[in-house]
Parts: structure tokens; sequence; C-alpha cells
């Protein structure tokens, strides 16, 4: 490929832009090397500080702080336990919400929406990304959570309440309206890269199906969701990434409360919160250490919940989905 | 052609950011930089700006990043003045490279609100208020409850106990009293700027705390007074240790810095002071500076500055719902502001 270029450039261009060629693809090269090594860079360097910072509470607790589920700064009694449950279990939450809402939408804007809807609706899905995470938390506390103490909780008490997910006090801050805000969160971005990817199905897979005497259903099920799959789960992936480390919106909404239950119901706390709660007014050397500790946690549970995600992909990709890369 | 203009273009536009880049001149200023609390950052950037008017020669530059971080900038010396909602502890200044001496400033009151139907004006006193946060009274028609507030119609509703999540001053104050009422308090949870919470939900800041409370029939909280009159909140009457129901206020806040124990350090804590007609639940806020200055030139600035704060500054204080030092207190922090050497 390159051979054949350089060849067609010798002909086509003055000599004194061969040289250039010769400088310029190597800096290229380089650049782009340099670019997306500086990425990986970032992230030791953000690794090796977190442990840095956290060596004291590392020494002092071990691995008992990713099971203990004791929090109390006064008597420097510290656990992760809590955090990385309540930052789990809300991500799960909103992507059981997000991903249909969002696979839906992105489908209907590229498959079935009538031409003069696409782009306003478009801009109104990116314009809920704009949002500032504060102005969504703000507007989470005052406006999602009484709403939903009133219906949607009295709601799912009054129809699912045996279930013990729902029950228990409810006080309107609690995990689910967390799973909640970060659904809001989270749909722009999966609606938005699931558009792309959907529209980068290429016609004639639509034809295809249509010529064999698929109903609209069926091409879209057959022809595109099939297509698209692989792609659509790198679309929620993101959208898990940004669940996950998301602090100001889920903090003003989930109760800040360290407890594991199983009422959704129940306040909980996520470990991006507690850094953006208690790390301003930290004293001491131990309690800082901790919140470092919480930092590289999070960082952890991000990595490992990516890893998780790549291996179902390629569990559940399976031979049929090679053929398109 | 092209090529050769696009790296012109390039080539103009590097030189063009350093000369932005470069450092243009620099009036003859000082610049003292101070770092710490955010509850007392109005008032600190009012005498600032008030500040620049009695001498332009000097300029501070104050971060309201939190007490611990005007704790920790004072202690590695990245700042000339720090500023905390907390006094230092024990290990805290041992570490320090020099004396750190605590500067009262102004003060401020924790005030009790709550969310009951038609919001009538109750009274606590402090010994309830500790069991209803540690979760031993739980309904509002509790006795212990109803006795202090004759006449008023108290449901039959759970008590929602709403506390900061995020560490603050705010709840610093609110512990510290919580302690000093209740001896269960103080072994179960103790003072902190952030503690174990027995019960109740978290919300950030006084505007997350303020949501909750509202948005929570039969929920009780605790915010900052100013906070409190600005957003005209409910706020109840607390008993003081001389055993009368007050109505926190500037007034009554400056009364409770008038009989605090204060000790030389500064390092006092005012809550539940013995005279009458105090609000127990108020604290004060510290600049904290080291009694020997490193740079002559500049301490000589900030004992200036400190100086004006102490007597001009506090004037300004009750305007910005803040309550200043009586003047006793103020003639004994002047004196200790003599002490720092430059």
């Amino acid at each position: 490929m390159q051979t054949v270029a350089t060849a067609q450039d010798t002909t086509a261009l003055p000599g004194r832009h061969l040289t250039q060629r010769r400088f310029g693809d190597p800096a290229f090269k380089w650049f782009t090397t340099l670019m997306a090594l500086s990425v990986f860079v970032l992230i030791v360097l953000i690794g090796y500080k977190l442990a840095q910072g956290s060596q004291l509470a590392m020494r002092k607790f071990g691995w008992h702080f990713l099971l203990s589920s004791e929090w109390d700064p006064v008597s420097e009694k510290f656990g992760a336990l809590p955090f990385i449950f309540g930052t789990l279990i809300s991500s799960l939450i909103a992507l059981f919400i997000a991903v249909p809402l969002s696979i839906a939408t992105a489908v209907f804007i590229t498959e079935l929406a009538p031409r003069w809807i696409r782009q306003p609706l478009t801009l109104f899905i990116e314009l809920l990304a704009a949002v500032p995470s504060v102005i969504l938390g703000l507007w989470g506390i005052f406006v999602m959570v009484p709403w939903l103490h009133e219906h949607l909780f009295r709601w799912l008490r009054g129809t699912f309440g045996y279930l013990p997910l729902f029950q228990g006090p409810d006080y309107g801050s609690c995990m689910l309206a967390g799973g909640i805000i970060l659904a809001i969160m989270i749909v722009p971005i999966i609606t938005s890269v699931s558009r792309e990817i959907l529209r980068s199905v290429p016609g004639l897979q639509r034809e295809a199906a249509y010529a064999l005497g698929a109903t609209r259903w069926e091409v879209t099920r057959l022809a595109v969701l099939s297509y698209a799959r692989k792609g659509m789960f790198g679309a929620v992936i993101l959208g898990l990434g940004r669940a996950l480390g998301e602090t100001m919106a889920i903090t003003m909404v989930i109760g800040n409360n360290p407890q594991i239950k199983t009422s959704l119901f129940a306040p909980a706390y996520t470990l991006a919160s507690v850094v953006a709660n208690e790390f301003n007014e930290t004293t001491g050397s131990m309690y800082p250490s901790t919140l470092f500790e919480i930092g590289l946690v999070l960082l952890g549970v991000t990595v490992a919940v990516n890893a998780l995600a790549q291996l179902l992909l390629k569990t559940f990709a399976g031979p049929g989905m090679k053929r398109q890369h | 052609m092209m090529r050769k203009l696009t790296g012109k273009i390039a080539v103009l536009t590097v030189m063009l950011i350093f000369t932005a880049c470069s450092p243009t001149q620099v009036p003859a200023q000082m610049l003292i930089n101070g770092a710490g609390a955010t509850f007392p950052n109005p008032i600190y950037q009012k005498w600032f700006a008030e500040y620049a008017k009695v001498d332009p020669s000097v300029r501070f530059n104050y971060q309201s990043i939190g007490s611990g971080g005007g704790q920790k900038q004072i202690l590695a010396g990245t700042v000339d003045f720090g500023a905390s909602d907390g006094p230092m502890s024990d290990a805290s200044l041992a570490s320090a490279p020099g004396k750190i001496l605590h500067i009262p400033t102004v003060a401020g009151a924790d005030v009790v609100t709550y969310n009951l139907p038609d919001n009538p004006q109750l009274k606590f006193d402090g010994q309830t208020i500790a069991d209803i946060f540690l979760g031993k009274i739980t309904k509002w028609n509790d006795p212990r409850i109803a006795g202090q507030n004759p006449g008023v119609k108290l449901p039959d509703s759970d008590i929602v106990v709403v506390h900061r999540s995020d560490g603050s001053g705010t709840t610093y104050i609110w512990v510290d009293y919580l302690s000093g009422v209740s001896k269960e308090w103080e072994s179960k949870v103790g003072r902190g700027t952030s503690v174990s919470w027995p019960t109740g939900l978290g919300g950030k800041g006084n505007e997350g705390v303020t949501g909750q409370v509202k948005q929570t029939p039969g929920a009780i909280g605790y915010v900052e007074l100013v906070y409190a009159k600005q957003n005209k909140l409910p706020f109840a009457d607390i008993k003081n240790a001389a055993g009368e129901y007050i109505t926190p206020s500037i007034e009554s806040i400056t009364k409770a810095l008038a009989t605090a124990q204060i000790p030389d350090d500064f390092r006092f804590s005012m809550v539940n002071p013995p005279g009458q007609g105090a609000y127990p639940i108020s604290g004060t806020t510290w600049l904290l500076v080291y009694e020997t200055q490193k740079d002559a030139v500049k301490g000589k600035k900030l004992v200036e500055f400190l100086n004006w704060a102490i007597t001009q500054g506090e004037g300004m204080a009750s305007a910005l719902d803040y309550a200043p030092l009586p003047d006793s207190v103020q003639q004994r922090v002047l004196e200790r502001i003599k002490t720092i050497k430059y």
C-alpha cells in the first residue's frame, strides 16, 4: 500500500515534496503514537498518585478496608464496602433504565422517525448531555425526588410491595432516586453513540432484508440491530463509565448514608460522592489518606467493570459477530 | 503555496501565544495569599475589598477551599494565612514548622429547622435534640417534645433526621454542641467535621439539607443561621445553660461569645455558654497565622490588616449576618496580634 502511494507521489509531485513526505509520515506516526501514549501515561500517573496518597490507609487497614462497612472519621475506622455497593448498584439501576430507553430512542430516530422530527429530537438529547451535573442534582432534589416520593415510589410500594426491594421507610432520597438521576445523565451519551452506529449500518443491509419480505420490525432486529450490536455495547460501556464516576448529581439525591440495605428505598452512598463530600474538610493524615484509597478503589472498580464488560462482549458476540470486522 | 501560508500562520500563532503568556508589567502591589474556610468567605471578601481602599499597596487573595485545606496549606507554608471553622488539633500544631496563632474573627450559629404542618414555632432543649439525632426519639408527638411545646399540635409521624453529608464547620459546631449536652453522643459519635451519624439522611451543603427538609414531611435538620434567614426557613428556640429558650440572632450569638470561656490560645468552643440570653449552638471561625513571619514586609502588612479587621472590620459583620466579637474579646485578640514578630 505504502510503496504504491510513494510511487504515485514521485510521479505526481516535484522532488521538493518528496523529502517533505519522508519527514511528514514518520512525524505523523510519532505524533499520534505520543498522543495515544499520553492517555496511558496519564492513567498510570493517576493510579500511582492515588496509591502513593493511600499508603498510610493501606498499611493500617490492608484488605480489610474493602470488606469493612464501618465509616467513622472521628475514631478513624474506615471501610469502603458500603460505597462500593452503592456505586455498583446505582450504576446497575441506571443501566437497567437507560439502556432500553436509549436504544429505543436511537432506533426511533434512525429507522422510524419522519425526517423533520429527527434533527430537533437529536438536538434535545444532546442538550440533555450539556446540563451540568450540579444543576441536574439541584433539580433532582427539588423537583424529581418529591415527585418520585409522591407518585412512582408510592405506586411501586403498592404494586410490588411484596418484594424486599420495595419495602422499608421511604424518604424520597434513596438508592433508586440515585439510579434514576444517573439514568437521566447517561441516556444522552448512549443514545448519541448508538444513533451514530445505527446510521453507519449500510443501507444495503436493510434493502436486502426488505427484499426478503421482512417487516419493519424484522428488518430492524435482523439487519440493523444485530449488525450494530457490538458498537452499541460499546455505547453502553461509555454510559456505564460515566455512571460509575458521577458525583454531584447523585450525591444530591442518594441520601448519603454508608449502609448496605436490600431496599431500594434506603439511602446509600457512592465512592465518588464520599470523596467529593468529605475531602475538602479533612484534617490530619489518616483521614485524607483513606479518601485517596477510596479514589483508588473507584479506579479499580471502573477498570474491573470495564474488563468484565469486554469479557461479556467476547462471550456474547460469539462467532457470528466476527465477520463484520 | 497553501502549505507555506499554513506554516506562516502556525509560526504567527505560536508567537502570539508566547507574547500573551509573557509576564506583563506587574504593578508594585504586594499580594497576600490565604485559603480555608468557606463559612466566613463572604465577610472576608468584604474585608479585603474594603481594606483595598485603606491600603492600596496590598492585595489579598483568599480561596475558600474548606477548613481542612486551610489547615493543610498553612502547615505546608503555601499561603500567608489560613482560615478554619474548627480549631487545629494539638497534633497538627505540633507538626507545624513554627508556632501558629488562632485569631478569632466572627461567629455564626447553627439553627434547628424542620418541616411540620403549618410549621409551628418549636422549642427544644439540648438533650431532646441529641436523642432525636441519636435515633432514640422517633415520633414528633413524643412526650419529651410535646412537654416543651405546650399548645402546639404535633403529628403522630416519624421524625426524619437530616444532616450534612459534606465535611463542614457547620457540622463541627453542631456535634460539638451535642457532645456538650449529651454524654451518650460524646462517647458514641464525638466531634468532627464529618462523623458517623447514628441515623438519618445526608444532604450536601446547606442547600442539600434545606432541600431534604423542605421535601420531607416530618424532617428535622440543622443549617447555618445566615442560610436559614435568607431562605426564610422556620427555626426553633433552643434552651441554653441558664435555662432560657433563646431565639438565634446576631445579639444572642454575641452574648454567647461574651460569656464563653476563652483560653489564651483562643482555641475555644463556645457551645452552651453559661450566660443569660446566650444562644447555645454557635461557634467562631479563625484566621491562622505564624507567630514569626518569614517575610518582614509581608508580615507587617498582614498585622496591619488584622488590626484593622478586628477593629473596623468587625463593624461590617452584622450586615452580613455574622456575629462580631464583643469588645472584651476584641481587646484580647488585639493584644495577641501584637505578639506577631516580623
